[in-house]
């Protein structure tokens, strides 16, 4: 580790490889698929993520109205026609509510998801190559470790007036990438030495073959925990960019709905639903993608699994019992 | 010693390569954005403000890149952050001199009480693991951190502030005051702070609770903390001296990170209260297209950062000896 050190940054738990062997990633995943059916809080996160999926897959099944057509009565209060009112410009909330899941959602899929991509690539390569591709690839992912992430998008979306998605996609995994990547190549360092690579090396398999094959499959849960993290980021960064208006405001989501209550003053013009849904939502999609993550952690580190009674009071009830006897 | 020169080599390579981008990124975009900004401002700003706006761009000049790129170090090395455009004459640095204190203010006691109270939560949850406060505190604080918090900010305004009438909402004091360093005053910038404080203290206390309370669980199961149960040590002595003191490392070295990242405050809540920090000049700065107090306040937010971090790790290799051969 090069700059900081230890848990800090999240360095992964020690239970979070599986040793050895020739790791199959289906066997990995159906483990995750597993696990998150047997924790309450893993099956809490995954539904929630699912009917978001479904809302922006199909949005048109659920909310009829055209979420941009001014077409309704200015700033109605919610109704059976308009379940949560109506904007000042006359636009359906709940319409904008249901269609808006599509865009933030892809952002923080697609973009959770190429950052992943770069983290695993940058961290993989510094880890595994050393020498002289370690310090370079290693010293860029420290740099943009530091800046910090909001303030440096916010001027680069300045500087980048009318970007749409892709841009704003690319933004956000230029600058979100670090994280993971350091974590990847710290977990790639330890295992760097194991038997099995070893042994790959003495067959004279390239190192693009040994990183693809025989590391990346090993790595499976801090892959999928590198992207779970990341979507949340996502989540609100892009929201926080979309409720500043950078972004292309004319799009529909949850955070130009923000930016648009906010810049009709909706909570001082008892208009509350504008502003209340798209945050409430926000904070469900980014709450979806955290308990899955903490959940998460709880499976791959079993250090961490709930237990019902602390150790010491199964394993010593007379040891314990003196101990709080003394105590206070 | 090794281990310090390594870390300040760092330091200036990662400043260097910070104010480059900073240097590079308006002359890279594409559609300089300066030359839509003095077409925008033409006839409306005076010849000062246009060359103020020329310098910091590098447009209009026969100067080569290099030769632009030095001018702006030495400009950068003596002090001279350019003129602000929104608050025309007046210089960046005077600009943000008279926001810095609020921002440090409000940012910095928040992240002082997030980190003292999240860390006790993390202690007391590790400890009665499984306990009321185990099983409520980490899983909630771990969804409200999930939350923008700009929008819990929205919420704090709507609820305290215009229902109930509690608390003010708008901007760092009542602008019927003039700034002094009197008691009515701090008082006022007190009341004037506490519903961003809440708004960011709720958002940010989970990940303080969540390290804390992982490593002390690990830490609980060391044989000395066994040894210390079996010496008949009182709980509490257990607890603080003996697990908690060996599992705030992570903790502390987060700490002396986030202490960097107060200067970048918290830009979404500054500008839902209209808090005159620094985040919220860094909006209005973005608002008005003002690209040299933009520039400036990224590039404070960053140094910030690069003292802290470098703070971070003296302070780690002082207290656990194991950092210092690490790579």
């Amino acid at each position: 580790m090069a700059i900081l050190t230890g848990a800090a940054i999240g360095e992964p738990a020690p239970g979070i490889t599986r040793q050895g062997g020739q790791p199959h990633p289906g066997q990995a995943l159906g483990r995750i698929w597993r696990a998150i059916r047997s924790n309450k809080k893993a099956f809490a996160g995954a539904s929630l993520l699912a009917i978001f999926t479904l809302l922006a897959i199909f949005p048109w099944a659920i909310a009829r109205d055209n979420p941009q057509a001014e077409i309704y009565g200015r700033s109605l209060g919610p109704s059976a026609a308009h379940w949560f009112g109506t904007t000042y410009y006359g636009q359906d909330l709940f319409a904008q509510a249901v269609w808006g899941t599509r865009e933030t959602l892809l952002i923080a899929v697609v973009s959770g998801a190429l950052s992943t991509f770069l983290s695993v690539i940058m961290g993989l390569a510094a880890g595994y190559l050393g020498g002289l591709w370690d310090a370079v690839l290693n010293f860029i992912t420290d740099v943009l470790l530091v800046i910090p992430t909001f303030p440096l998008l916010i001027i680069i979306v300045a500087y980048l007036p009318g970007i749409g998605i892709p841009g704003l996609i690319t933004v956000l995994v230029i600058t979100g990438y670090s994280y993971g990547a350091r974590q990847l190549r710290a977990q790639t360092l330890s295992i760097r030495g194991r038997d099995y690579l070893e042994a790959a090396r003495v067959r004279g398999e390239r190192s693009s073959y040994v990183i693809l094959v025989e590391i990346i499959p090993s790595m499976t849960s801090l892959i999928v925990a590198t992207f779970l993290g990341t979507a949340v980021y996502n989540v609100l960064a892009a929201a926080g960019l979309q409720f500043l208006g950078l972004g292309n405001p004319d799009s529909v989501s949850w955070g130009t709905m923000l930016y648009w209550a906010q810049n009709n003053e909706a909570l001082q013009t008892d208009q509350y639903l504008w502003a209340i849904i798209p945050g409430a939502l926000i904070g469900l999609l980014g709450a979806a993608f955290a308990l899955i993550n903490y959940a998460f952690d709880e499976i791959s580190n079993p250090a961490l699994a709930r237990v019902p009674l602390t150790r010491t009071r199964q394993l010593n009830p007379v040891l314990r019992r003196l101990s709080a006897n003394r105590a206070n | 010693m090794r281990f310090v020169l390594r870390r300040a080599g760092f330091f200036v390579l990662t400043l260097w390569a910070c104010v480059t981008l900073n240097f590079l990124l308006p002359r890279l975009m594409p559609g300089n954005p300066a030359i839509a900004l003095m077409a925008k401002f033409h006839g409306r700003l005076n010849p000062v403000a246009l060359k103020a706006i020329e310098v910091a761009f590098g447009v209009n000049t026969n100067e080569s890149l290099a030769a632009q790129y030095v001018s702006y170090l030495h400009d950068l090395a003596t002090g001279n952050l350019g003129i602000s455009l929104t608050f025309f004459p007046t210089p960046v640095s005077v600009v943000i001199r008279g926001a810095i204190l609020y921002t440090l203010g409000l940012v910095g006691v928040t992240t002082i009480l997030a980190f003292i109270i999240g860390t006790l939560i993390g202690i007391v949850g590790a400890w009665r693991r499984g306990g009321w406060l185990d099983s409520i505190l980490p899983p909630v604080f771990v969804i409200t951190s999930a939350i923008p918090y700009f929008w819990v900010g929205m919420l704090l305004i709507l609820v305290f502030g215009i229902k109930l009438n509690w608390f003010p909402y708008d901007f760092a004091y009542d602008p019927s005051l003039s700034p002094s360093l009197t008691l009515p005053f701090i008082g006022n910038v007190i009341v004037h702070s506490i519903l961003p404080a809440i708004a960011i203290l709720i958002t940010s206390i989970g990940g303080w609770i969540l390290t804390m309370r992982n490593t002390m669980i690990t830490t609980l199961a060391e044989d000395y903390v066994k040894m210390a149960r079996a010496k008949g040590l009182s709980s509490r002595r257990i607890m603080f001296d003996y697990a908690a003191r060996n599992a705030i490392l992570p903790n502390l070295s987060g700490f002396a990170m986030s202490v960097g990242f107060i200067v970048s405050g918290a830009v979404l809540v500054e500008y839902v209260f209209n808090y005159n920090g620094l985040g919220y000049l860094l909006v209005q700065a973005l608002d008005s297209e003002d690209y040299p107090l933009m520039q400036a306040l990224f590039l404070l937010i960053t140094i910030a950062v690069l003292i802290a971090i470098l703070l971070a790790d003296i302070v780690t290799a002082i207290l656990d000896p194991r950092t210092r051969s690490a790579r």
